[in-house]
């Protein structure tokens, strides 16, 4: 049954695998990486359950949390906007406003 | 009463995977940016915690389990964080959304 759950997990690396490959914008790329790092801490978890192995259950944790502080990291990457991006810069409106021009 | 364990989370764990099948070809299949993030969140609430409730029903009371609270404590904080961190990124970034009065009847997919 470990194996099912698995493979439906596997399954589902793979499905956002392909929508990372042809997303249009980066934000749909982020997204699949941040589902793929969260089919991968629980394919960590239910691998060390196959494998009789609880110790994959420390992996897991590290693993989220490297994939959460990732996404955030990439994301306020972007919200400075400072990827050679013409023009506009975003994130002038509101909250994270300090942050961005005190950057900038 | 073992048998009943197993067979309970056997059935969670299927649902999981199930779950995680259905947010995947959301991820893939839906038109919009904002609309792909709403699927990829059954993923990460309904897929996630399906799936390590049924693996915490195979643990018992042990340490296993505590860790795998930990681990589902950390998706129910940390996924809606970084979920609502990337639509305001998006947002801002000026991805607008896909409305329903743009498109007309010929236009759609």
């Amino acid at each position: 049954m470990f194996a099912a759950a698995g493979l439906a997990l596997l399954a589902t690396l793979l499905l956002a695998l392909v929508r990372a490959a042809l997303g249009p914008s980066v934000f749909d790329r982020l997204q699949a990486a941040n589902t793929i790092g969260t089919c991968a801490m629980l394919l960590l978890a239910v691998l060390g359950f196959l494998g009789g192995r609880p110790e994959f259950l420390d992996l897991a944790l590290v693993y989220g949390l490297l994939n959460v502080i990732g996404v955030i990291a990439v994301l306020k990457f972007f919200r400075q906007g400072d990827l050679g991006d013409p023009g506009d810069g975003p994130g002038d409106a509101d909250a994270g406003g300090a942050e961005g021009k005190a950057r900038r | 009463m073992t048998f009943l364990l197993d067979l309970a989370s056997w059935t969670l764990l299927c649902a999981g995977g199930f779950f995680c099948i259905v947010g995947g070809i959301g991820l893939v299949r839906m038109p919009d940016f904002y609309t792909r993030m709403h699927a990829a969140s059954v993923v990460e609430t309904l897929g996630a915690g399906l799936i390590l409730l049924g693996l915490m029903l195979q643990a018992g009371f042990t340490l296993v389990a505590a860790k795998l609270l930990m681990i589902g404590l950390l998706i129910f904080f940390a996924s809606p964080a970084a979920s609502h961190a990337l639509a305001r990124a998006a947002l801002l970034r000026g991805l607008a959304p896909r409305l329903a009065e743009r498109e007309d009847a010929s236009s759609k997919p």
